[in-house]
């Protein structure tokens, strides 16, 4: 590997270690339980590497009990994964210009990666693009690497990761309080956090994803003069 | 149980899904045209709303009116704000506030 592709992998490696915690565990959770549906290595490890979206493959266990139906399969994912879209639209500007990684980056571009490429900036010198690509593929791996080990030494983890899940939430609270150290990200933020809860309350915990989209959607779009005023860098 | 080749389908299915709503703004709005100021101005707010909505999605099957009464929770996220604001540490931060999250549901609100 050339020095700057192993600069860009030592400077992407720390901010991926809360990634590693959270998916050995979730991870490994999902192998285990795919092993017991029947279904273990290696459908797992390929819906893991192919699909590479958590909270999904964990919807998805619930199909395997059911009638077969791929174009349910389908909706589903598109409804599980419908927020995807919104990082997408942000992360527009920050991929313009990647060239033949960026296929890679989109395909990889979960809830954690997002997060971390959404706020954290390469130190001075490294390559961005590479930057970027590492702590894609590094928190891939872990993901891939975890069900993996879930399917095949599982039944052999015994002290108590009870709680350890949290280890996700706690990344999200973190990158939450540095975006409001901005004074300008706030109202966004606030819309974002405002809405969820209303739409948690009305829809209820199943079903308030996509609703809290629209309405975050509308609100923006209707403070659009206000917020713009402000300016502020793209994400 | 599922055959192979239904397994293999529904495999298909899921990582097809995944990989539209991942794909489809790049596609939509790709390098070589320019983007409408309305899109742009949506990819400038919407990376702190939606951190905000998945915060409030790691905390949606907390429950304020039952025990614990989110209590771990809470804790937790007081412990992640202090040592945020004490040392500035991305990982500190979620470490401490992880540990004291398990110690709390292990010990205390078991």
């Amino acid at each position: 590997m050339s020095s700057s592709r192993l600069d860009a992998l030592k400077a992407a490696f720390p901010h991926t270690i809360p990634v590693l915690t959270g998916f050995s565990f979730l991870g490994m959770a999902y192998g285990i339980l795919m092993t017991a549906k029947g279904y273990g290595f290696p459908w797992a490890v390929l819906m893991s590497l192919l699909a590479f979206c958590g909270s999904m493959q964990y919807a998805a266990v619930t199909l395997l009990t059911s009638a077969f139906d791929p174009l349910a399969a389908l909706a589903l994912s598109l409804m599980v994964n419908a927020r995807h879209l919104f990082y997408g639209i942000s992360m527009l500007r920050r991929y313009r210009g990647t060239g033949k990684i960026k296929p890679f980056l989109i395909f990889g571009l979960c809830d954690e990666t997002f997060s971390i490429l959404c706020s954290a900036q390469p130190p001075e010198g490294v390559d961005r693009q590479w930057f970027f690509f590492f702590v894609t593929l590094l928190d891939y791996l872990y993901w891939s690497a975890a069900t993996l080990a879930g399917c095949v030494i599982g039944s052999l983890v015994t002290f108590n990761t009870n709680g350890l899940d949290f280890v996700l939430t706690a990344l999200f609270v973190v990158i939450f309080l540095g975006q409001w150290e901005q004074r300008r990200n706030r109202i966004p933020a606030l819309v974002g956090v405002g809405c969820s809860i209303l739409c948690l309350m009305v829809f209820g915990p199943d079903n308030f994803i996509i609703p809290a989209m629209i309405v975050i959607l509308a609100v923006l779009t209707l403070m659009r003069k206000h917020l713009e005023g402000e300016g502020g860098e793209s994400c | 149980m599922l055959t192979s080749t239904q397994m293999m389908l529904l495999i298909v299915m899921v990582a097809l899904g995944s990989a539209i709503t991942r794909f489809l703004p790049f596609l939509l709005f790709p390098d070589g045209r320019p983007t409408p100021a309305y899109i742009l101005y949506l990819g400038k707010v919407l990376p702190y709303a939606v951190i905000g909505l998945l915060v409030v999605y790691c905390f949606k099957g907390v429950s304020i009116t039952a025990s614990p009464y989110g209590l771990p929770e809470a804790a937790a996220v007081g412990v992640i704000l202090l040592l945020h604001l004490w040392k500035k540490n991305t990982l500190l931060s979620i470490g401490g506030g992880t540990v004291v999250y398990m110690l709390l549901i292990q010990t205390v609100f078991v």
